[in-house]
């Protein structure tokens, strides 16, 4: 609070001083609030460097002869098949509402977006109990058949890898409809009417213009899908695919060898950057294909009969499968469940709970973004791009893993502000981040900051600088032209940021297990606890309202309008581009205003 | 430089926030924290009888991994008074990383036999679980040694959860001290031929998935039996229970059968000791083994409490002798051979 504080001082007081003086003062102001955020927010992964570093490397012997051939080899199917699945579910379903008109077109369009709000933890869960053999697909098809026994016919096991791509892809597609259906809406139009009117059928002008021209934002959308297979443990590990991130699980858990897990955790991370660096240079190479002088907005050909039918069913399935079963199911076992024990007594308490330290949460990481962003948009030179990439680091580990780092780094802190209140107070703060939730809202902050800080960044990106100059004219300072003139015209970049920290925030598990205060529960650490008994049918009513509040936030985002539609696409697409989104896309949403 | 009397109240303001929280805590009478790796459902009659019996409330947090780096973080700041985990290994470990402290208690000496706690007084068993072997009901057999379960015989018959969790590792370290390293290596092996699925999920879905015909045969934890057949899982987990017969299996030298334990140490710099210790020991009482053993279908550690019908069906328990703190110092390498032989690829 003290910087921010400073910094409010200063400003008020630079606006009535020396104008070249005070624009020196204000940018180091800025620079340094920003500087502070990105620290705490990297601490972590500097405490698993550390960590790291304690151990000895004779685990790599280990691991290189016997788990990483498999782990490696493994990690990779997933994620090309889920970067493949959700590419092709993304673009098809993205161009099918971009470009066409048919039945049920207004309302797919938003219901694409719903399985944004389940996780993967809980769609594994649900799958494997609807396909297994004694569960009720299965159980139809033998009485249509005729068959008694199970051990007569059965389908394929979920268990496998093709069930955790199937799996993950039907979840994780709509960040890539997200990106790409923006891109599609703003940037295509003249150059498909162009391809249209030159007599280019259908099929060629999606694989021949409207996808090439859209590639950036598939690949964006990819990436993020990507990330997240890659940091999620749930599903995977409960389906059987033994990915890197089992790996870390094991060497640290199994063996309690935490350096051991530290250092193949970074060796991941090092890889991850090498992905989002390979990404960034290959959208670099392409920016030119994108840069549309004069967009006008796409018109929308007519489907009508069988292929208007056609690609109502196709725009479906991914909703039904991604969304409605899971969801389906979960209400069906979460009646069976209140029937059989009725609600728990704890589920209000929760529901406040994980309502409560999210929405803290994406409070501070939208103010933690809002200093970082305005600080690379005002600073010069290198420093504030350095910080935005240090604040995006925490997104690109795996939750527990960003918890372990934290725990010294939190415990650090109190242990200092305890020593100083004593003296100074003659009062102990005990532990006043771990046992009251501050530890878990830190946790999220240095995780999620990333997503916010994109979404804003991409915001800033559209306000001209004039615009900037023009309140610094008339004599306004920083705060002011922050306060007053940018965030107005930031608002729905920061909603969308908002909203999809929240969500995250509500999903997020392993932090929040490890950094909680005593006897206190969210709905995932509650879901946790009965699903990992084997009683996942207790776990159906947190697991439902999970999905439910987290509905909530979604059908906010479908509703900002066509305008923060357009910014949503560019907001997710932040995730990923973290590390570089000044340069990327917004250019392209530029030329869109 | 004197403090004005406005920093002195804002001073004063700062110090009565932080301490709000904790106060509350503290101003209830008398009050015990748990860390335990224990699902809290398991537990929770239990403490609630604990509470009822004494008057101590129990605080509880259940974190299931990073405990022992939790407690160690907090350091001398730690609220933690008890930790508890479900598998000897996890237990030991807090006790070699110095997160405990020795108590000295006639009542827990009397009830816990030797073999069940730490020679120093730094942990103590409070129940124990079988490792069993689950078999589809209409297959003729009634009797299975560990080491049968990587014969050919079973071949893509066999479901197991993931060889890395706690009680596969703890199992796979006990055969280890019986038959040495490379044996062990065979016969992870074999089991890693035998496997019909992909060795993940719980103990439950291995009943679940012989019901469904995937697999004949499969390893889980014997209290899961009682939990599915009792009812207390739904009506659907009856079925499953019902699937299966059970099978104490022991090590081919007839050395008996392999068991985990729960357990629970006091913390190094627990703050309410004295609350502690009589938590552990209420754990002992003839009251909470009966209730662990009613509520839970576990073992109890004290001789004289009674196991749960269901469980005392499943045929007569001779624990593996083999001291645990030997099982434990073999978990490392038991989790290697697991990992070099690709049980869970």
């Amino acid at each position: 609070m003290r910087p921010a504080d400073s910094s409010i001082k200063s400003v008020s007081i630079s606006s009535e001083g020396p104008p070249a003086a005070a624009k020196r003062r204000r940018l180091n102001l800025w620079l340094i609030v920003a500087a502070a955020v990105a620290v705490l927010v990297a601490a972590p992964i500097f405490a698993l460097v550390v960590t790291a570093w304690g151990g000895s490397a004779g685990l790599w012997s280990h691991l290189a002869a016997n788990v990483l051939p498999a782990a490696v080899r493994d990690t990779l199917v997933l994620l090309v098949g889920v970067g493949v699945l959700t590419a092709l579910l993304g673009t098809g379903t993205a161009w099918l509402v971009a470009a066409y008109d048919f039945p049920g077109r207004r309302m797919l369009d938003w219901g694409l977006l719903l399985p944004l709000a389940v996780p993967t933890y809980i769609i594994a869960y649900a799958y494997l109990d609807v396909l297994h053999p004694v569960g009720p697909v299965q159980t139809v098809l033998r009485d249509l058949l005729g068959i008694e026994n199970p051990r007569d016919f059965r389908l394929p096991d979920v268990r496998s890898m093709a069930g955790c791509i199937l799996v993950l892809g039907f979840v994780l597609y709509p960040y890539v409809y997200l990106t790409t259906r923006a891109m599609f809406l703003m940037q295509s139009a003249n150059l498909i009417d162009a391809a249209r009117t030159l007599g280019a059928g259908r099929a060629a002008v999606f694989l021949r213009v409207a996808l090439p021209l859209a590639r950036p934002a598939v690949a964006i959308g990819v990436s993020l899908a990507l990330l997240e297979t890659l940091n999620d443990i749930g599903a995977a590990e409960f389906l059987g695919i033994r990915t890197l991130t089992v790996s870390v699980y094991t060497t640290w858990v199994t063996r309690s060898d935490l350096p051991g897990a530290a250092q193949i955790a970074l060796a991941m991370l090092l890889v991850v950057l090498c992905v989002v660096l390979v990404e960034r240079w290959a959208r670099r190479q392409r920016r030119y294909a994108n840069d549309a002088q004069n967009p006008r907005p796409l018109a929308r050909h007519p489907l009508r009969g069988a292929s208007g039918l056609l690609a109502f069913f196709a725009c479906l399935l991914p909703i039904f499968l991604g969304f409605v079963v899971p969801t389906w199911y979960l209400l069906d076992q979460t009646i069976e469940r209140v029937r059989f024990a009725g609600i728990s007594p704890a589920i209000p308490t929760e529901v406040l709970n994980t309502v409560l330290l999210s929405a803290v949460a994406t409070a501070i990481a939208v103010v933690c973004a809002l200093v970082i962003s305005y600080a690379a948009r005002v600073g010069r030179g290198a420093a504030p791009r350095v910080l935005v990439r240090a604040a995006s680091l925490g997104y690109a580990v795996p939750g527990t893993v960003l918890a372990i780092g934290l725990l010294p780094v939190v415990t650090g802190i109190e242990a200092f502000v305890d020593s100083a209140a004593t003296r100074w107070l003659g009062a102990s703060t005990g532990l006043f981040l771990l046992g009251t939730g501050a530890a878990v809202v830190y946790a999220y902050v240095a995780r999620f900051l990333t997503i916010s800080a994109g979404s804003i960044e991409a915001g800033f990106s559209r306000v001209s600088p004039s615009i900037d100059a023009a309140a610094r004219t008339l004599g306004a300072g920083g705060l002011r032209t922050l306060w007053s003139v940018h965030l107005p015209m930031l608002r729905p970049a920061i909603a969308t940021g908002a909203l999809l920290v929240f969500v995250d925030c509500m999903k997020e598990l392993p932090a929040t297990l490890l950094l909680r205060p005593l006897g206190f529960e969210t709905l995932a650490t509650h879901l946790y606890g009965e699903a990992i008994r084997g009683t996942y049918e207790e776990a159906a009513i947190a697991a439902l309202l999970i999905v439910v509040v987290g509905l909530v936030p979604v059908i906010i985002l479908t509703r900002i309008g066509a305008r923060a539609e357009a910014e949503a696409g560019m907001t997710v697409s932040a995730r990923a581009a973290a590390q570089d989104a000044p340069d990327g896309l917004p250019e392209q949403v530029r030329g869109a205003d | 430089m004197g403090h004005t009397p406005r920093r002195k109240r804002f001073a004063g303001i700062v110090a009565s926030l932080f301490s709000a929280g904790m106060a509350v805590g503290v101003a209830a009478a008398e009050e015990v924290n748990l860390y335990t790796t224990r699902e809290p459902g398991l537990i929770q009659p239990l403490l609630d009888a604990f509470t009822q019996e004494t008057g101590i409330e129990v605080r509880s947090i259940f974190v299931r991994d990073g405990l022992a780096e939790r407690v160690a973080a907090e350091g001398r700041r730690s609220p933690a008074d008890v930790l508890m985990t479900v598998d000897f290994g996890n237990l030991i470990d807090l006790v070699q990383k110095g997160l405990t402290q020795p108590i000295e208690s006639d009542v827990l000496n009397d009830a816990v036999p030797e073999n069940l706690r730490g020679s120093d007084g730094h942990w103590y068993a409070l129940s124990m679980r079988a490792r069993v072997v689950y078999v589809a009901k209409d297959l003729d057999i009634d009797s299975l040694t560990y080491e049968q379960l990587a014969d050919p015989d079973w071949r893509r018959k066999l479901c197991l959860r993931s060889g890395q969790h706690p009680y596969n590792t703890a199992l796979v370290a006990a055969h280890l001290v019986h038959h040495g390293e490379d044996a062990t290596r065979e016969w992870l092996r074999g089991m890693k031929q035998n496997l019909a699925r992909a060795a993940t999920g719980g103990d439950r879905d291995v009943a679940r998935d012989i019901m469904g015909g995937i697999c004949d045969i499969g390893v889980g934890n014997s209290y899961y039996v009682g939990l599915m057949r009792s009812g207390r899982g739904g009506p659907e987990q009856v079925k499953w229970g019902e699937a299966i017969k059970v099978i104490l299996p022991t090590f081919e030298d007839g050395a008996g059968t392999h068991v985990n334990i729960s357990g629970a140490s006091v913390a190094r710099y627990s703050p309410n000791r004295d609350q502690a210790v009589r938590l552990l020991e209420y754990l002992v009482s003839d009251q909470a083994q009966k209730l662990y053993a009613e509520a839970n279908f576990e073992y109890p550690v004290k001789r004289s409490a009674q196991v749960d019908p269901i469980i005392a069906a499943l045929g007569d328990l001779t624990v593996d002798p083999t001291p645990l703190v030997d099982i434990a110092r073999h978990r490392d390498a038991a989790s290697r051979l697991v990992d070099q032989v690709g049980l869970d690829q």
